[in-house]
């Protein structure tokens, strides 16, 4: 069998996990199906308790599986313990064995693998080259800095070659520069790599800027799986709206659908055109926009096609003006204004106003 | 915090009356143990005048050959039981913290650490009544055991508080690098392990080294250890020959304590 672009490196079928049993057991996993593709950089995305670690850790092999299956590359891993998956972790605080240096920490898995001493020293070397750590070789770990231990782990976890590597919220312990910086650099690893990473975390920014594809998780149970365009341009429901960026939800009335787009009536009564997720309601009925801040803008009170707003405060937050307004109902949106250079602030506080919004800006979701 | 810390130092000195309970406490914890040091290097036979300086009474402890194989004995059976308490302490340790929970893991946990509130006495009772009972006749191999016995508590505490404090993850590093479970233990826990296991070793060692309560009572005739010895020698009649072994018991008690604290001081901070 080839390993072509589009094999499947990992597929999970089913995958239940229960915690305990009688009454006090708990499902973590709600039957989860997911294929993920030979060298995909592909994210596990949501809020903390949403079961994204405990996929990981059910691939990884450190949890049982309840129900369901995991297979790699088509070989199923249920029976095999950790020591025996072609598979490393990266650990969210590091697990660097503190007792041994560097060089020791990254031929630990050559060396339980049995690979020889020259071969173990010329791919510890490589690995040290390619993290750009060799010249702390010989330093413990508790010599050097966050960021660099975290490089460590990442080498300690390529080093055997594995054929997936999984990366349990790795950035989340480094700063914010380190962790922009650790974010390409991740990426362009994994590409000279050639191996498929599956990243568990809950910062949607860095979901966004790292994956070739997201799934988004929320109790116990995949919402969305996507590329990061899709999660954000076209979210399937309420939370992946509300959790990917920044959005406003308002209430609707569905009037009627009009092909692929439906008609919607918002609480002051104007009507918009908006494009449709999957199990949407049905017309006459109750649901939900997303509006994204940044598709609005504003433009004179009263003119052809935009919706009467009041601008309730401002804030500045740099790169663009944060604006809360109302409706005429009452009902409130986040309007988000790019800043150009050295002008005033064109609208203020108190201000009536109208309220435009770019073309498929609104979208109705399911609930 | 540590400005608070260091006020409310300032304010336990403003107590009435600190000054002299500290004083008197001091006093009377380290002055009989200074004497018995100081006058083991008495020149003539007495514990109230000084004749002068000398080493005779170390040289006349160090040639009974009483003392010599008590101090064999305590010594043998010190290391023994310190060693095998080491032992099952850390295999305690290992199940109570890297298991899986498990029911009645907090009875377990007392039954582990109820020797240690027992008065000794009941120990030393119950000890003899049970090798009696069972038809063992007393001699060091009743000795060892007991000591072996009431030592896995101590050696348990530093160790088992250590190893609840390295995360799991890092056996989880260990296994996910290919390490079946002997080598994780081998190569990853048991290093990091090393600092509090050698020092519950020692903590194992000097109370078996001390011990007399539980010793006087399940030790046969001829199997006298160093404690028993010197009681042994006190009844007889006060000698400064005492002094000598009292004070080789302290040094070495004193260089266990402070090997084993700064072992567990090193390991935590690495």
């Amino acid at each position: 069998m080839s390993e072509g672009e589009n094999e499947i490196a990992v597929h999970i079928g089913d995958v239940v996990k229960v915690y305990g049993s009688g009454d006090s057991a708990h499902t973590a996993l709600h039957g989860i199906n997911l294929d993920i593709r030979h060298n995909e950089f592909f994210t596990l995305l949501g809020p903390s308790g949403c079961g994204k670690t405990t996929l990981l850790r059910m691939i990884a092999g450190f949890e049982s599986v309840t129900e369901g299956e995991i297979s790699l590359y088509g070989q199923n891993l249920a029976t095999s313990p950790p020591n025996r998956r072609p598979v490393n972790t990266v650990f969210q605080q590091y697990a660097l064995f503190p007792h041994m240096t560097v060089a020791k920490n990254v031929a630990f898995g050559l060396k339980m693998k049995g690979h020889g001493e020259a071969e173990t020293r010329a791919r510890v070397d490589e690995m040290l080259r390619l993290v750009q750590l060799d010249r702390f070789a010989e330093r413990r770990p508790s010599q050097l800095s966050g960021g660099q231990q975290q490089r460590v782990a990442l080498a300690r976890a390529l080093a055997p070659s594995p054929k997936l590597l999984l990366l349990d919220e790795p950035l989340s312990a480094l700063d914010l520069k380190l962790r922009q910086a650790m974010r390409l650099e991740l990426k362009q690893i994994q590409r000279d790599a050639g191996i498929t990473f599956i990243f568990v975390t809950h910062d949607q920014e860095e979901a966004l800027t790292m994956s070739d594809r997201i799934a988004v998780m929320s109790e116990g149970a995949l919402q969305q799986v996507g590329d990061s365009r899709d999660i954000y341009e076209a979210p399937v429901n309420r939370f992946v709206a509300d959790f990917i960026g920044e959005t406003n939800l308002p209430e609707v009335v569905i009037e009627r659908y009009e092909g692929d787009h439906a008609v919607c009536r918002l609480g002051d009564g104007s009507e918009l055109h908006c494009s449709v997720s999957e199990g949407a309601a049905a017309a006459g009925e109750r649901g939900h926009l997303s509006i994204r801040p940044e598709r609005l803008s504003f433009t004179a009170a009263g003119e052809e096609g935009s919706i009467r707003c009041v601008i309730d405060r401002t804030i500045y937050v740099g790169t663009d003006t944060q604006y809360a307004v109302h409706l005429g109902d009452g009902s409130e949106l986040v309007v988000r204004v790019q800043n150009e250079a050295g002008e005033e602030l064109p609208w203020s506080a108190g201000d009536e106003v109208g309220l435009r919004l770019a073309t498929g800006a609104a979208r109705l979701l399911s609930d | 915090m540590s400005g608070r810390e260091s006020s409310s130092q300032k304010s336990l000195r403003r107590y009435p009356g600190f000054r002299a309970v500290a004083l008197m406490c001091l006093f009377l914890l380290y002055v009989p143990i200074l004497v018995v040091a100081i006058y083991s290097f008495n020149d003539i036979r007495s514990i109230t005048t000084w004749g002068g300086f000398s080493l005779k009474w170390y040289a006349k402890a160090f040639s009974n050959p009483q003392i010599q194989s008590a101090t064999w004995n305590s010594l043998v059976i010190a290391v023994s039981a310190a060693t095998i308490a080491t032992c099952v302490a850390t295999a305690a340790a290992m199940g109570m913290t890297r298991g899986r929970r498990f029911r009645g893991q907090g009875g377990v946990f007392a039954v582990i650490s109820i020797p240690l509130m027992i008065p000794e006495i009941v120990t030393a009772v119950a000890s003899l009544a049970f090798f009696l009972a069972i038809g063992f006749t007393l001699g060091l191999h009743t000795i060892l055991i007991a000591h072996t016995v009431f030592c896995i508590p101590f050696a348990y505490l530093p160790i088992a508080a250590r190893m609840q404090g390295i995360e799991k993850a890092f056996d989880e590093a260990a296994k996910d690098l290919y390490a079946g479970r002997w080598r994780a233990f081998r190569y990853v826990l048991l290093p990091m392990m090393t600092p509090a296991i050698i020092s519950g070793y020692m903590l194992a060692f000097i109370i078996s080294l001390d011990d007399f309560i539980i010793t006087s009572l399940v030790a046969g005739p001829g199997s006298t250890t160093l404690p028993l010895a010197i009681y042994g020698l006190v009844r007889v009649g006060f000698s400064p020959e005492i002094n000598a072994i009292s004070t080789l018991l302290l040094l070495v008690s004193m260089i266990f304590v402070s090997a084993s604290y700064l072992v567990s001081r090193i390991g935590r901070s690495n």
